[in-house]
């Protein structure tokens, strides 16, 4: 009987190492799908008798679509109020803290802007509910006098200050933390190659940052707004204290409007029945709200494929 | 187009570090001049003061002039952008933009600074710089894709076009073949000879016999030893450097027997 050389013994040790760390990382796989399945149909089974109620008694009184879709929208409201506002700051910070701010500076801002995150957000309901709304009120006077034939700055103006505007401002807060370290993060990682092929071609340290920096940090930028609109989408608490709430109305310095997460937790303590099940639907189209929104960054992301460097 | 460049008595540091040591050189317009010498030397730094791209390094700095016919760089009220936009600079390893189609690698550099420019234009820009880059035939039909999608050879030729493109006075080459295989070399090597008519070529080479094929003159670094500075040990006509030495250093360099 011939023997292959080949058919060695050692470095079976080896083997088994590859083994482990292969299953471990496949078991992670696995349980990250199936959490994210056991949440999908637990959802789904507890909103179900929502969807086959009859319709007066549903909350509002006419099904569930018409008492869900302005908080959708109110959801959507915040979220977006939140995101324009910390997308340009949050690179803005992000850029100053990678390419322009000197080293002895750059090092405590970032540690500054990343103990924002670990702000509880109750704490930052609280401050927009106590101190941001009242300082807010003049502006939303000015607003509504000199921009009011703009729905959205329609008056009367909140004398609390406690409106969607107020509540994007602080999700916005709440998000640009995230946003920040984020793409900060990513322009530090700009290959040092690229940059020096733009400066030595005669750019400028913004062109620099345009032609070298943003095109390679685009889709992690894209991925940190994304994040960041996950946290917005789904805050909770401190909407549920700076929101005054009540129906949808397009102006954002008035009191109303409601999200879903802070319709939730507002309602969930006291809610049994038809009205339980009502809230775990809003909670399964928050699910697919944030779902869908995800799989439109990954589209845009994939689509820029072949010019991402990867090749 | 093609300037000279007059270097006195120049020093250059890396914050407290000095690195390179009293260099002196006159480099002729419409030359191509190698810079050769062992690893750690200070010939690429020596290089990268050249068009200022040293004090892109934290801490790098000079003292000393660099003339380009007669303007010092580094003097009071230059902008290194201007000077950078005339002295263009080919590095070690290709590096087009990984998101820019092949075209708009080459229109980087004329893009910049706001500048406007025709499509027809562009495209007359493109074709032009390709071809000066001995790339055009190879890249005629695919300009929309990316550039990072190119061999090696072909992406350090698009690094030389996108140079040209901004129509510098001086070329500077770090190494342009050092991560190439010997036909791309040679493609690159060529062009050197070619771009030799419109340009004042410098070039930093590890390959002596590169030095030997492609330049007029030769200039040899050497250093002392670890943490003294590079010094600019022998500048004559490449002949002369690798035929007959004035130096002792330079011969035992260029015969292989150091180094």
């Amino acid at each position: 009987m011939t023997t292959n050389a080949l058919t060695s013994k050692s470095s079976t040790s080896g083997r088994m190492g590859d083994k482990i760390f292969s299953g471990a990382a496949l078991a992670a796989g696995i349980l990250i799908l199936v959490t994210l399945f056991a949440v999908a149909v637990f959802l789904l089974i507890q909103a179900l008798p929502t969807f086959f109620a009859d319709p007066a008694e549903v909350s509002g009184g006419q099904g569930f679509f018409t008492y869900i879709w302005p908080i959708v929208v109110g959801t959507v409201i915040a979220a977006a109020i939140a995101l324009l506002i910390a997308t340009p700051v949050g690179l803005g910070v992000a850029l100053f803290i990678s390419h322009f701010a000197p080293r002895k500076v750059a090092g405590p801002l970032g540690y500054v802007i990343d103990l924002l995150a670990a702000i509880p957000s109750v704490i930052y309901g609280a401050w927009g509910y106590m101190v941001l709304a009242p300082t807010l009120v003049p502006g939303f006077e000015w607003l509504s006098k000199n921009l009011g034939f703009i729905p959205l700055f329609e008056g009367p103006a909140s004398q609390t200050g406690k409106t969607m505007l107020t509540a994007g401002i602080v999700l916005a807060v709440m998000v640009l933390p995230i946003i920040t370290s984020l793409s900060r993060e990513i322009f530090l990682q700009t290959p040092k190659l690229h940059e020096e092929a733009a400066l030595a071609l005669g750019a400028t340290r913004w062109e620099m940052i345009k032609t070298a920096v943003i095109p390679f940090a685009r889709p992690g930028i894209i991925s940190a707004v994304m994040l960041g609109l996950g946290r917005a989408l789904g805050e909770t608490m401190a909407v549920a204290l700076v929101l005054s709430t009540g129906n949808l109305i397009p102006s954002l310095i008035k009191t109303g409007n409601q999200t879903i997460a802070a319709e939730i937790a507002l309602n969930f303590p006291e809610a049994f029945g038809l009205r339980l099940s009502e809230l775990i639907a809003a909670g399964l189209v928050l699910f697919l709200i944030t779902l869908l929104v995800n799989i439109i960054a990954r589209g845009i992301i994939s689509r820029h494929k072949e010019f991402s460097g990867a090749n | 187009m093609a300037k000279r460049i007059d270097v006195n008595d120049l020093n250059v540091y890396y914050s407290k570090f000095l690195a390179v040591e009293g260099v002196s050189i006159n480099i002729e317009p419409k030359s191509v001049t190698a810079f050769i010498g062992p690893s750690g030397c200070g010939k690429s730094t020596f290089l990268r003061t050249l068009n200022r791209m040293h004090e892109v390094i934290p801490g790098g700095r000079v003292e000393g002039q660099v003339l380009l016919d007669g303007d010092d760089l580094y003097g009071a009220g230059v902008d290194p952008v201007t000077v950078r936009s005339q002295i263009g600079m080919v590095f070690q390893r290709p590096n087009p933009f990984p998101t820019m189609s092949i075209k708009d690698n080459v229109l980087a550099g004329v893009k910049l600074n706001g500048t406007k420019i025709s499509r027809s234009d562009a495209d007359d820009l493109v074709e032009k710089s390709l071809r000066g880059a001995n790339l055009w035939n190879e890249v005629k039909d695919r300009l929309d894709k990316p550039g990072s999608g190119l061999s090696g050879g072909q992406q350090q030729r698009l690094c030389i076009a996108r140079t040209i493109a901004v129509k510098p006075d001086v070329i500077l080459m770090d190494e342009p073949c050092s991560a190439l295989d010997p036909i791309s070399t040679l493609a690159i090597e060529d062009l050197i000879n070619e771009l030799k008519n419109d340009y004042t070529v410098v070039i930093v080479t590890h390959n002596m016999q590169q030095a030997a094929r492609v330049s007029d003159k030769t200039a040899f670094f050497n250093i002392a030893g670890t943490g003294k500075p590079g010094k600019l040990i022998e500048f004559n006509e490449t002949s002369a450097i690798f035929s007959n030495p004035e130096q002792k250093a330079t011969e035992d360099y260029v015969s292989g027997r150091f180094g």
